[in-house]
């Protein structure tokens, strides 16, 4: 309760190299359940992160390859299984209640869905007087009212007044996703972490929550962790971002290069897959497999069972992270000097030749249909099983 | 404006030919509620599928383009109620039947054969407690008496096959499958009787974009092979631009706009459209600051007089408050006859009929 709240002096006397808040070599894996079961899966491994004062990371992936598990155990939702978190430099792992509640008064979380992440049976008041209260102490009358008021006029909710006594259920998903943040700065936090927090809501208002956040960025300088699997969304919105698949980060550098001039493979697919209309002819085709098991992911670089251009090195040794660029990482064997590397190309060609179309399948198949539809009469229940 | 070739994913084998409509949905109208006041999600919206074209649908949530889906194959579940309107459909030889006034037997005989639809979270329809193998041939036995057990498996076999899944896979369930996969074995079943329309409601909205072109690609592949019609459903304009026909927006329960999908992308007539091609950040060309469109989509419970889009439009006059808009071809010299667009700075006529001065199309809509 009597969190040091207003200590954004802190971030300024630390020098601006130091990050606000950095992950080392974080792990999670989560037991797999079942009797005397040993298996794991590996949700995260190994992923460095550091999150700076006034700028924005973005972490882009699949489903499923760890990305929202990065923001809860940044959150202090869930304990790491192997490495860091540290806070302005210092080891942040909350032992305590107290000490968690002062560690979320610096880094609040945004979640996906507002239509889950706020209370349905209370109002705007209720739920933001709740987040004033816990964080800055016991404010009362006026002082909470303009409290109150300042935050809804910080995520454009205006007039205020219309507002504040809504419920949540009377107000738009871009509204709600105000409110939530809202929520969020009544902590004063330093770090936000977004997971996702866009993807659920109308693609006419999704631009209006990000422009928000980044003037939330730039007036109040607070470090943001957006999370997407919108990689456009990344280069519009993200100074820096790092591309995730099966719980390890593969590339990461700033948003312009990543995107424009992507050096993994798997970020080469990824790109060249989004739907482009300018561009219809530079698209991936013909890509196939998926993302591995978790549980048991593949020896070696873990995207190598997709790779158009992996060696027997890429199958047996993990790459780690290479430089290559200005600030730019990438973790793919191609990048490194050893012999036996594979020989990078453009996953345009590689990906190019759609595979060969079986049509005698398909014509055999209708002949038989076509033989027995013509005793088909009635309909039988089938059609409903389907909804 | 009509030269412009139509460009998609593949090469679109059909759109050469004449137009001949598989289904036309006319003038259809659905309410929710029974009570004296119910809520009208659609009104009079008519759209014309054409034989082996992909007419894409594309509108924010609560819009009514599945509404409109379900409303089209009597799927509708209360309290939504088709209020009027008409869908002609028309089979490979030319006989038209309307689908809303078909008796309940033969509705369900021409379902998934004439008609089949992939819903929406399609990954989740699947039946769990089932392998792959029955769900699929449970739908052939059902269309198909005569076709044995073995027969309606193998046929399955070949389903899975046509959509990349190894035949063996007939015997999992479909918790083994991920979310890809089962994906393709619902477009897979939803082929099973090779149906002359695909109806597919947000079919890879779940899945990563890697994964959603796969799928895409794949959807691309079978119309060639086997020459169904699809409309696609999704709020994704820019991938309905790669792989649809013809497009059109739907806005608050009304089409507002429908052109060749190119058109739609290069030369959008209705400003809705414009500023929904303006809410999807780039990944290629200048980053540029984008604002996406302000307020939110009207409640159509207390849906406005006049334009549905006014209070959100950059190009607002007088007579938005009170005339509305119907879909006429846009006030651009040289645009697509064909096109169509719902906005009253295309359509002066109606304009000065409402007794105020007709203003002209703005610059933005109508480029060349």
């Amino acid at each position: 309760m009597t969190a040091p709240t207003h200590d954004r002096g802190d971030g300024a006397v630390a020098s601006a190299e130091t990050p606000v808040l950095q992950a080392v070599r974080m792990r999670k894996h989560f037991p797999v359940r079942g009797f005397r079961s040993k298996k794991v899966v590996h949700a995260v491994d190994d992923v460095d992160l550091e999150l700076y004062r006034g700028r924005v990371v973005a972490l882009v992936g699949e489903s499923g390859s760890g990305k929202s598990t990065i923001a809860r155990l940044l959150a202090q939702l869930m304990h790491v299984t192997d490495g860091q978190i540290l806070l302005h430099g210092e080891d942040a792992t909350t032992k305590s209640r107290a000490g968690f509640r002062r560690y979320v008064s610096k880094v609040q979380m945004i979640f996906q869905d507002p239509f889950a992440s706020l209370n349905p049976v209370h109002t705007v008041r209720y739920t933001l007087t709740r987040s004033v209260k816990i964080h800055r102490g016991r404010l009362r009358g006026d002082e909470l009212e303009k409290a109150l008021d300042e935050l809804l006029d910080r995520v454009n909710l205006r007039p205020t007044a219309r507002y504040i006594d809504k419920f949540p259920h009377e107000l738009s998903g871009g509204q709600r996703q105000r409110v939530a943040i809202a929520r969020a700065l009544a902590a004063n936090p330093e770090v936000l972490l977004a997971d996702e927090p866009i993807s659920m809501l109308d693609v006419s208002i999704r631009l209006g929550i990000l422009n928000l956040l980044r003037d939330l960025r730039d007036r109040l300088q607070i470090a943001i962790l957006y999370i997407t699997h919108d990689i456009a969304s990344a280069r519009y919105f993200a100074d820096r971002t790092m591309v995730m698949y099966a719980g390890r980060v593969v590339e990461s550098g700033d948003s312009e290069s990543v995107t424009q001039d992507p050096k993994h493979p798997y970020t080469q697919l990824l790109v060249r897959s989004a739907p482009d209309p300018d561009d219809l002819d530079a698209r991936a085709r013909g890509a196939r497999g998926e993302a591995p098991s978790l549980v048991t992911p593949p020896d070696g670089c873990r995207f190598n069972p997709r790779c158009p251009f992996a060696t027997e090195m890429c199958r047996v040794e993990l790459p780690p992270l290479f430089d290559v660029g200005v600030g730019r990482k990438a973790a793919c064997w191609g990048y490194s000097e050893r012999p036996g590397r594979p020989r990078l190309g453009s996953v345009l060609d590689a990906y190019g030749q759609r595979p060969p179309i079986d049509v005698n399948v398909v014509v055999r198949a209708d002949a038989d249909l076509a033989a027995a539809a013509d005793a088909a009469a009635t309909g039988t229940p089938g059609q409903e099983d389907l909804r | 404006m009509s030269a412009v070739p139509t460009r998609s994913v593949w090469t679109p084998g059909q759109v050469g030919r004449v137009a001949e409509p598989v289904l036309e949905i006319k003038n259809l109208s659905v309410d929710y509620g029974f009570d004296a006041n119910p809520t009208h999600v659609l009104r009079d919206v008519s759209l014309t599928l054409n034989r082996g074209e992909v007419l894409g649908l594309a509108g924010e949530s609560g819009c009514g383009k599945s509404t409109l889906a379900y409303a089209a194959t009597r799927l509708l579940p209360p309290p939504g109620m088709i209020t009027g309107g008409e869908v002609i459909f028309t089979d490979r030889s030319g006989d038209q039947v309307d689908v809303l006034s078909q008796s309940d037997q033969d509705l369900r005989a021409s379902r998934w054969q004439d008609m089949a639809i992939v819903f929406q979270g399609a990954m989740n329809s699947l039946n769990p407690v089932h392998r792959v193998g029955r769900q699929i041939s449970d739908a052939l036995l059902a269309h198909l008496p005569n076709m044995t057990k073995k027969q309606a498996m193998e046929r399955s076999a070949d389903l899975l096959d046509m959509v990349g899944i190894s035949p063996d896979r007939l015997r999992s369930y479909p918790h083994q499958l991920s979310g890809g996969m089962r994906q393709r074995v619902m477009i897979a079943m939803a082929l099973a009787l090779d149906p002359q329309v695909l109806i597919m409601d947000e079919p890879t909205t779940a899945l990563d974009v890697v994964m959603q072109r796969q799928i895409v690609e794949q959807i691309a592949e079978l119309r060639d092979r086997l020459g169904f019609s699809v409309i696609f459903i999704t709020h994704d304009v820019s991938l309905l631009i790669e792989i649809a026909d013809r497009i059109a927006i739907m806005y608050a329960g009304e089409i507002v706009e429908e052109a060749a999908a190119q058109d739609v992308y290069r030369r959008p007539r209705h400003p809705y459209s414009d500023a929904l091609l303006h809410s999807f950040p780039p990944l290629r060309g200048p980053r540029r600051e984008l604002g996406g469109i302000p307020g939110s989509p009207p409640d159509l419970a207390n849906r406005p007089t006049g334009c549905p889009f006014r209070d959100r439009c950059a190009h607002v006059f007088d007579a938005c408050a009170t005339v509305h808009p119907e879909l006429v071809t846009p006030a651009v010299p040289g645009d697509d006859p064909r096109r169509q667009v719902a906005c009253l700075r295309h359509d002066p006529a109606r304009v000065a009929a409402g007794g105020y001065e007709p203003v002209s199309v703005p610059l933005e809509l109508s480029i060349r």
